[in-house]
């Protein structure tokens, strides 16, 4: 045999991982690139230019679909981390008791389930409460979005609290330190950085939301994703490259961001 | 008086409904937002539809005998619906061609993966990260740019020569299919890799030792102790290829219906909500099945490894 030969390596592996990588990021990159594309058709190129992000900067809609898709997301994930730490610290650390493994179900339920399912299922529970108290506002899209990203914030912030020492806890108890003295000054400082990341992935996941928000959300109340998916079946046009460009760049610059708080884990 | 095991109970009790009360919020907004409204979809599977769309409160099982049969017009007998036995079987196909596809490019990949030294393996990591939590849609909608007639494929096999007018991908079968293994590569990938990583490499060094070969080590070796990831990253993929909703909408062009086109349809212009709601727990079903599956699976190599 070879003198060269490696037990790590398999023929032809590393060229489809090579093809993989190629291929998940050339259609990225050659949105990104035509979204600085001049020519107004979104077939050839007309030189390099920002009047598409311009264009979309100054278009209402856009506006208007981005702030509401901030607003819900935002709101949706200090909720959603809120009661995902109470949960998580509710389910961890703890022997097994009556009614722990129902919550475990019932907590990961919305990631066991289509969206298109939850999606129709909100709109036939919300359209009746619509009718019942006559109120058509953000809230339903809040609720909505606040139930799918608690397991979404719940994941970082259990794994965090499964790995860390109790010692320091037990310490400040025995230092007298009140429970909720113990929680305030030990714990939450050491879980901060799951809540982060909880809280990070909650809003991406929230922002990327295009399913169920296009079953619950009223009519004037367009997301990004909703309004872009509106337009995208209507026809490419520029803007929609430039406004994809810059929701690539925030969700890439999330991403990031959470990479280096969740790899912070030592 | 109070002995010791009485007050060690009390203490306990008192953890336990505290639990309870600290998880109360998470549940109730599960409960209200995503758990109860499906109980509500079941109900109204059995129900009759209104006119203009909703239902009314009149039991009927007709939605769910239209799932699959349909009622002639003329002498009421029934047959097979034709129209919703191909969409589901397209669906069905599509989901587990993707599976497939993900899994011949994400298998090798995550071996790459898992096989670098323990510092670039971090990068390769970020770099499957960054399209999986890029928008779901902004991703089909570069795929669409890439395979339509005046995209970059049809324009480079042109000016090569190679084909004279452009191939038609965009909205057929194959497109939604590009798509939906494209979106859902990452799904299959991390998974895989993360079996992988923990994969021990002297037992794949005791396989060469006695002789055997690549293939039969990656066969008889490395598959059998990642089959975990494999069967994990497949329902991961699986699911939501199966309900998919925005890939088939954008790269399908509404002509190639997929379930969750049929099932938005009933809601829509269809106005038939029972029937879109009987559809609904069908595909919920089908997803059960598969979850059931997987855990009997996951259960029976975690016995076998160890």
């Amino acid at each position: 045999m070879a003198s060269n030969f490696s037990i790590k390596h398999q023929p032809g592996f590393t060229a489809i991982a090579a093809t993989c990588f190629v291929v998940l990021y050339l259609p990225i990159v050659v949105l990104v690139i035509y979204a600085f594309n001049a020519a107004t058709s979104t077939s050839e190129w007309g030189g390099f230019s920002l009047k598409w992000f311009q264009s979309a900067y100054q278009n209402t809609q856009v506006i208007d679909a981005t702030l509401r898709s901030f607003q819900i997301g935002a709101i949706a994930a200090v909720l959603s981390t809120i009661f995902a730490t109470m949960a998580a610290l509710a389910t961890t650390r703890t022997a097994s008791y009556p009614g722990l493994t129902f919550k475990y179900a019932a907590i990961n339920q919305p990631l066991m389930v289509p969206e298109i399912v939850t999606g129709v299922a909100l709109l036939i529970f919300f359209s009746r409460i619509k009718i019942f108290t006559g109120y058509s506002g953000l809230g339903y899209l809040v609720a909505a979005h606040t139930a799918f990203c608690i397991p979404f914030a719940y994941l970082p912030i259990r794994a965090r609290l499964e790995n860390m020492d109790l010692t320091l806890e037990r310490a400040a108890a025995d230092l007298y330190a009140t429970p909720w003295k113990t929680f305030r000054r030990i714990t939450l400082p050491l879980l901060w950085p799951g809540i982060l990341a909880g809280l990070m992935l909650a809003f991406v996941i929230s922002l990327d939301d295009v399913v169920i928000t296009e079953f619950v959300k009223s009519g004037g109340q367009d997301t990004l994703p909703t309004y872009m998916l509106g337009q995208i079946r209507r026809g490419i046009t520029p803007e929609i490259n430039a406004i994809s460009t810059a929701f690539l760049l925030l969700s890439v610059a999330i991403v990031t961001l959470f990479f280096f708080v969740s790899r912070k884990r030592d | 008086m109070a002995t010791a095991e009485e007050v060690a109970k009390a203490a306990e009790r008192r953890d336990v409904r505290d639990r309870w009360l600290l998880s109360a919020p998470a549940l109730l907004v599960i409960l209200l937002a995503a758990t109860g409204p499906l109980l509500i979809v079941l109900v109204y599977s059995f129900l009759t539809p209104g006119a203009y769309g909703d239902v009314k409160w009149q039991f009927s099982s007709d939605a769910w005998t239209s799932v699959f049969l349909e009622r002639d017009i003329f002498d009421d007998t029934l047959s097979l619906a034709a129209a919703h036995v191909t969409i589901f079987w397209r669906s069905i196909k599509l989901a587990v061609v993707t599976t497939l596809a993900t899994l011949a490019l994400g298998f090798p990949t995550a071996y790459f993966m898992a096989t670098r030294s323990e510092k670039t393996r971090d990068l390769w990591l970020f770099l499957i990260t960054i399209p999986f939590w890029t928008n779901l849609l902004i991703r089909t909608f570069a795929v669409l740019q890439i395979i339509r007639n005046e995209g970059i494929i049809n324009t480079i096999l042109l000016k090569l020569g190679i084909i004279s007018a452009p191939v038609q991908i965009l909205y057929t079968d194959t497109a939604i299919l590009i798509g939906m293994a494209y979106v859902y590569l990452p799904l299959m990938v991390l998974p895989i890799y993360a079996s992988m990583e923990k994969l021990d490499f002297r037992l794949v060094e005791a396989g060469y030792d006695l002789y055997a070969t690549r293939f039969k080590v990656l066969r008889k070796i490395i598959f059998p102790l990642v089959k975990p990831g494999v069967i994990a990253g497949s329902i991961l993929v699986f699911i939501p290829a199966l309900g998919a909703y925005v890939t088939p909408s954008v790269l399908g062009g509404g002509k190639n219906m997929m379930l969750s086109n049929l099932i938005e349809l009933q809601f829509g212009q269809g106005r038939n909500w029972p029937l879109g709601s009987a559809l609904s727990i069908t595909v919920m079903i089908i997803v059960m099945v598969a979850l059931l599956a997987y855990v009997r699976n996951a259960g029976q190599s975690g016995v076998r490894h160890g």
